[in-house]
């Protein structure tokens, strides 16, 4: 049963990967990117249970905090960083 | 008991996978960005929940329990977060809602 | 004083259920690394001036949280329903309305409670006035006073 949720997750990532690099905004992209880090941090807790192996669940649980680090520390990249401009770009051609 | 709990967690496993690829799916058809962010709150909240609740019923009371709670509890704290910093970036920086108005409730295509 | 001892305390807990190991050397180099991080949190003087964390009153605390997962299964399955439907029956409104919550910490649980609910998002927030985006015109239409104002408001009251 851990590989039907197993199998779920990782459709669940192709479908956000797809998003992600559909665009058409940064912002859909980044969405997508958190969606996949969601994912990938519940497909590690659900591998280690598969295999037997309990440790992932610390990879998971830093897994999710880089996750809500990077999503945050690209934010503010985009609104202040002095090189925001393919986002700007993308955004005006969208 | 054992037998219970089991059957408990598979479902609970299987719910959160289908609340997943809805999720997904969801991401796939919605229309603009903010109705997106509803579909990835599903993935967020549901799925995981639900994912989560399923492998703590697994794990018993032990320090792997422990850490799926501490799992949760990040999920739960951050998620919010980071969904509302991306929706006011997103508003911040001029990316227009797509708006139903008010005496035509149908969806735009 | 007391409430660094008690921060050093909560991390050091935190520690020991990360690792689950009780060996000597890494009991020790637990504690050092609580001390070392309360003492640049203290410098960087991000723990000073919160005396009391959790201002909210306990007993309401104890049923808002099973509301809370209700009308998250509820708002998520409505959500479900409106992604899975053939012809998308979404009505997508910004609401404006102004919540009744008084200090920062009620505001900050009102907004994340609507955020953590599929179906509405806060995009801006601030003690006169919250902008919410909602997926249905209904979701929308329900926030101003809503339930879930008036138990937040109650979590702060009681204090």
């Amino acid at each position: 049963m851990f590989a039907v949720a197993a199998a779920a997750l990782l459709v669940t990532i192709a479908m956000a990967l797809t998003r992600a690099a559909l665009g058409p905004t940064i912002f859909d992209r980044l969405q997508g990117a958190n969606t996949i880090g969601t994912c990938a941090m519940l497909l590690l807790a659900v591998l280690g249970f598969l295999q037997g192996r309990p440790e992932f669940l610390d990879l998971a649980l830093v897994y999710g905090l880089l996750n809500i680090l990077g999503t945050i520390a690209v934010l503010k990249y985009f609104r202040h960083g002095n090189l925001g401009h393919p986002g700007d770009a993308e955004e005006r051609s969208s | 008991m054992a037998t219970v709990l089991d059957v408990l967690s598979w479902g609970l496993l299987v719910t959160g996978g289908f609340f997943c690829i809805v999720g997904g799916v969801g991401l796939l058809r919605m229309p603009d960005f903010f109705t997106r962010m509803h579909a990835a709150g599903i993935v967020e909240t549901m799925g995981a929940g639900a994912i989560l609740l399923g492998l703590l019923l697994q794990a018993g009371l032990t320090l792997v329990a422990a850490k799926l709670l501490m799992i949760g509890l990040l999920l739960f704290l951050t998620s919010p977060a980071s969904t509302h910093a991306l929706a006011k970036a997103a508003l911040v920086r001029g990316v227009q809602p797509l708006l139903a108005s008010r005496e035509d409730p149908s969806p735009k295509p | 004083m007391f409430y660094v001892a008690g921060t050093v305390a909560v991390l050091f807990a935190f520690w020991v259920l990360l690792s689950g190991f009780f060996t000597p050397f890494l009991l020790t180099s637990g504690v050092g690394s609580a001390i070392v991080v309360v003492w640049f949190s203290r410098r960087m003087g991000i723990v000073a001036h919160e005396g009391h964390p959790l201002r909210l009153s306990m007993r309401a605390l104890i049923t808002y949280g099973p509301w809370l997962l209700m009308e998250i299964l509820k708002a998520g399955w409505d959500v479900t329903r409106r992604i899975l439907h053939p012809r998308l029956p979404i009505s997508p409104t910004m609401t404006r309305f102004k919540p009744s919550q008084r200090t920062d910490l009620g505001l900050i649980v009102h907004a994340n409670s609507i955020t953590l609910t599929p179906g509405t998002i806060s995009v801006e927030v601030g003690p006169d006035e919250f902008l919410v985006h909602a997926i249905s015109a209904e979701g929308g239409a329900s926030l101003d006073g809503s339930e879930m104002d008036r138990r937040v408001r109650a979590l702060e009251l009681a204090s």
